[in-house]
């Protein structure tokens, strides 16, 4: 047998003492760990813990595992948003297909409990969340064969959510994309889309108002307006490019794209405008929080948790009646605000959300509790009125696999 | 269902590297098309062009007497198979046919018709009310090729569709998709790299080269008259023998002894100096195993055996001999361009499997010399290819899908005027849970 890991992978050594030469189907249940809520898949997946660390491992052909190992390789490099790999294991006794292994993404959630949970009833965010990720990889020249729902991912960010590529068996990687390419790409997921939500629908979990025909017949539509507004060339009369040029930056921005480049030619009929759209995620408030707290989170909870850092500070310097410098209210903010918040948590409710969630639910909850008294009832409040109300509606099923990990080597505090 | 013809199609990238060079081809209305050849041939990008996957650089691609260079995917009214294997656990078998015509919201009627008639072609019939749960893996595959099917598509294209399955899915695969084209009639374009899927599905077989066609012909027809070594060396397995030979009159001497040539193919090696003969393996025999009546039509040599190998129903010897430095290089080379392992300085010699022959001993080999090639070893040409027997082998297959497309048409007519039987309701189960 052999394995491929791509450095750093320090944390791959405890996965070599699992039986990799036996079919995935036998191993045994307690080397395994249960995930709930998953896609469907034609290949044998399975979850294994390592060092408090989750893993999915999926049986398939050896060419099929290095071409996808190598992709989601070059699309972690680039900040597209996908699932890590961390290696391969081939070579396996008797013709045995490979393993492809990737690191299971903490705090996620399926379509499956986003379209039927508690939170159902937005598919316009859901879909403009998926179409933004395949713009994504047309945009950096990934064709992927198959968009699904199944294999997509959705990662909560501050209310909304970012969808992550699972699944890059199929995905194939050009210099740019032919116009065709991209249109069949849409096509194969318009049609996936639809069958995933008339499943559901066969299965009583879609809510009653939602059309599956109507909602899968709209992504090619959605995903033309928003290709169409990170990609085309806009011409304008000189004397309004500065207003022109600004708009155009900022609804690129708010819809979630960063620009590389823009390049402006001007000459005596008008200016004409291009912008080099980036295909990484926008990373501007994460890596700001990060070198002021050390915090990793998504971009959208990165601003909440910075103009909530910012307002502290504020109060800070009211209260001192000096100036306090950022990186001092940070450290404060961490250790008084931020930390005793996440802490608020009871042991058998964590794990359903995201810390940095959590964090937003409870800024959301305090502007709600204080509309209702009419005045600010504080973060401490909210804090405990959210764990106590708000957080057990949160369903356990979403509970993500490495606190189930956890709790399981820790059995007395099993969660309800 | 309609033909598809590509009139000189070229397809350059950016480099201005050619994959695929002035290819012209017809592929007939009902014809089984295989796209063949190395990887890097240039198969698949030809194919995304059918599809409208890739941009075509000039040519016309025309479907059903339409050209549909600037057409988008959609608008071509093609189905690639087996594009989407996933079945969905809630639908029944049923709507996990239909889903295709749901969202293109044909009426109910319509979509009961068609996916009727495509569980009868699939015999689903009795498991079309039940879930996939319930499915074997053969029937899973099939439910794919339903949902292919009922979109009624011009033409069925496929994309090395076998090339991730294991070898004994892959034969039974093999066999469906084989049944399906000839029950259905349907225009069919095949892309794959593998000789004996190209062999045993094609009913005509289109051999790729570096973006170049080198033959479309009959499966008989390219493995007895293959126009050039690379054909001759990419069809048939085990692979046919190169030896080095040279020639005086009609009489090849070779490092098995001498061929007497018949007299077409004597004059058409004519004041050559060196050449190349080409051996299929079952052209060989164990020479005490040859019956008195055959022994004349060829010829007996003596040779030491390397290896043996004995399969049961057949048994190979493996022949080392010596070749110029020149022709172990073309050899070579050829070896490499095929994605062939093997040094071919060894020749593979089918004996029954009755046969004695011990490795590492001489032994006495009859040589069938009527059917042996001769081909140029710097262009490649196949010297003696008898273009009118293969025409007439190709025309032959020809005759034999006609009357089959033929057959699938009156049953089909039968079958609509016979009424389908009903059945399909939408349907929607309280049952919940994992696949």
């Amino acid at each position: 047998m052999r394995f491929l890991f791509r450095p750093p992978a320090a944390e791959a050594a405890g996965l070599l003492s699992l039986p990799w030469d036996q079919p995935l189907e036998e191993w045994d249940e307690d080397l395994l760990l249960e995930v709930p809520q998953r896609g469907i898949s034609r290949h044998v997946v399975r979850f294994t813990v390592s060092d408090g660390k989750v893993y999915a491992l999926k049986e398939i052909s050896e060419p099929l595992a290095r071409h996808e190992y190598a992709l989601l390789g070059e699309f972690e490099a680039e900040g597209l948003p996908s699932v890590t790999a961390l290696g391969i294991c081939f070579d396996r006794p008797d013709d045995q297909q490979a393993i492809l292994v990737t690191r299971y993404l903490e705090y996620s959630m399926s379509y499956r409990y986003l379209f039927s949970g508690p939170r159902a009833g937005e598919p316009d965010r859901l879909l403009d969340t998926l179409v933004q990720l395949l713009v994504r990889l047309h945009l950096a020249g990934v064709y992927w064969g198959d968009c699904t729902l199944s294999n997509t991912l959705f990662l909560p960010d501050a209310g909304t959510y970012t969808a992550y590529l699972v699944d890059a068996e199929t995905a194939e990687r050009y210099p740019t994309l032919s116009v065709g390419k991209r249109a069949y790409d849409i096509e194969l997921a318009r049609e996936r889309l639809g069958a995933e939500l008339m499943d559901l629908q066969a299965g009583e979990l879609l809510p009653a108002e939602l059309d599956p025909v109507e909602i899968a017949n709209s992504l090619p539509g959605r995903y033309e307006a928003l290709w169409d507004e990170v990609t085309r060339e806009e011409v304008f009369r000189v004397d309004e490019q500065a207003v022109r040029v600004a708009e155009r930056l900022q609804r690129l921005n708010d819809l979630g794209f960063d620009v590389g480049e823009i390049e402006l030619v001007t000459s005596p009929e008008g200016a004409r405008l291009r912008v080099e759209t980036r295909v990484a995620e926008p990373g501007q408030h994460r890596h700001e929080l990060f070198r002021l707290t050390g915090l990793e989170v998504q971009e959208k909870q990165a601003l909440r948790l910075l103009n909530d850092l910012r307002s502290y500070r504020a109060y800070l310097e009211q209260r001192t009646g000096g100036l306090v410098l950022e990186e001092e209210a940070a450290r404060r903010w961490l250790t008084d605000v931020y930390q005793p918040v996440v802490r608020a948590v009871p042991e058998d409710l964590a794990g359903r959300l995201e810390p940095a969630e959590v964090f937003h639910e409870v800024l959301e909850h305090r502007w709600f509790l204080s509309e209702r008294a009419g005045f600010d009832v504080g973060t401490w409040a909210a804090a405990r009125s959210y764990v106590q109300n708000v957080l057990p509606r949160t369903p356990a099923v979403l509970t993500t696999p490495s606190v189930i990990a956890a709790h399981r080597a820790a059995p007395a505090e099993t969660p309800a | 269902m309609a033909a598809i013809e590509m009139k000189h199609i070229v397809k350059k990238y950016g480099d201005g590297f050619p994959a695929v060079n002035d290819v012209s081809l017809d592929v007939a209305d009902g014809e089984f098309m295989i796209l063949v050849g190395p990887s890097g041939c240039g198969k698949s990008t030809l194919l995304r062009m059918v599809v409208g996957l890739e941009d075509i650089t000039s040519g016309d691609m025309v479907i059903g007497g339409v050209r549909v260079n600037d057409k988008a995917p959609r608008e071509r009214n093609l189905s690639m198979v087996f594009q989407n294997y996933a079945l969905y656990p809630h639908l029944t078998v049923f709507e996990n046919i239909a889903f295709p015509l749901r969202l293109a919201k044909m009426d109910d009627g319509e979509v009961r018709r068609r996916v009727n008639e495509a569980a009868d072609v699939l015999e689903l019939h009795e498991h079309l009310e039940r879930k996939p749960a319930n499915l074997s893996g053969g029937q899973r595959q099939r439910v794919a090729m339903g949902r292919a099917i009922v979109r009624q598509a011009e033409a069925f294209l496929f994309d090395e569709p076998l090339s991730n399955l294991d070898a004994k899915l892959r034969g039974q695969m093999r066999t469906e998709i084989s049944r399906l084209q000839r029950r259905l009639g349907i225009t069919t374009v095949y892309v794959t790299h593998d000789q004996t899927e190209a062999m045993t599905l094609g009913d005509r077989v289109c051999v790729l080269r570096k973006g170049k066609i080198q033959q479309v012909a009959s499966p008989r027809e390219l493995y007895e008259q293959p126009v050039n070594l690379f054909v001759a060396g990419f069809i048939g397995s085990p692979p046919m023998n190169f030896l080095p030979a040279t020639v005086d009159g009609a009489r090849l001497t070779t490092p098995f002894g001498t061929i007497d040539l018949d007299e077409r193919r004597a004059a058409a090696v004519a004041g050559r100096d060196l050449l190349l003969v080409g051996i299929r393996p079952e052209y060989f025999e164990d020479a005490s195993l040859v019956d008195e009546a055959k022994r004349p039509l060829g010829t007996i040599f003596r040779a030491r055996v390397d290896v043996t190998e004995w399969l049961g129903d057949q048994q190979y010897a493996y022949i080392p001999y010596e070749a110029p430095d020149a022709i172990r290089t073309q050899l070579r080379d050829l070896s490499k361009e095929l994605d062939a392992e093997e040094l071919r300085t060894q020749a593979i010699v089918s004996i029954d499997s009755t046969s004695r022959i011990r490795e590492g001993r001489e032994a006495d080999f009859w040589l069938d010399t009527r059917k042996v090639h001769v081909f140029d070893p710097h262009s490649g040409d196949n010297l003696t290819r008898d273009a009118d027997a293969g025409a007439e082998l190709t025309r032959m297959a020809t005759e034999d899908r006609l009357e089959q497309v033929g057959e699938a048409r009156e049953r089909s007519a039968g079958a609509q005027t016979g009424g389908a039987q009903a059945g399909g309701a939408r349907s929607g189960s309280s049952r919940v849970g994992a696949p």
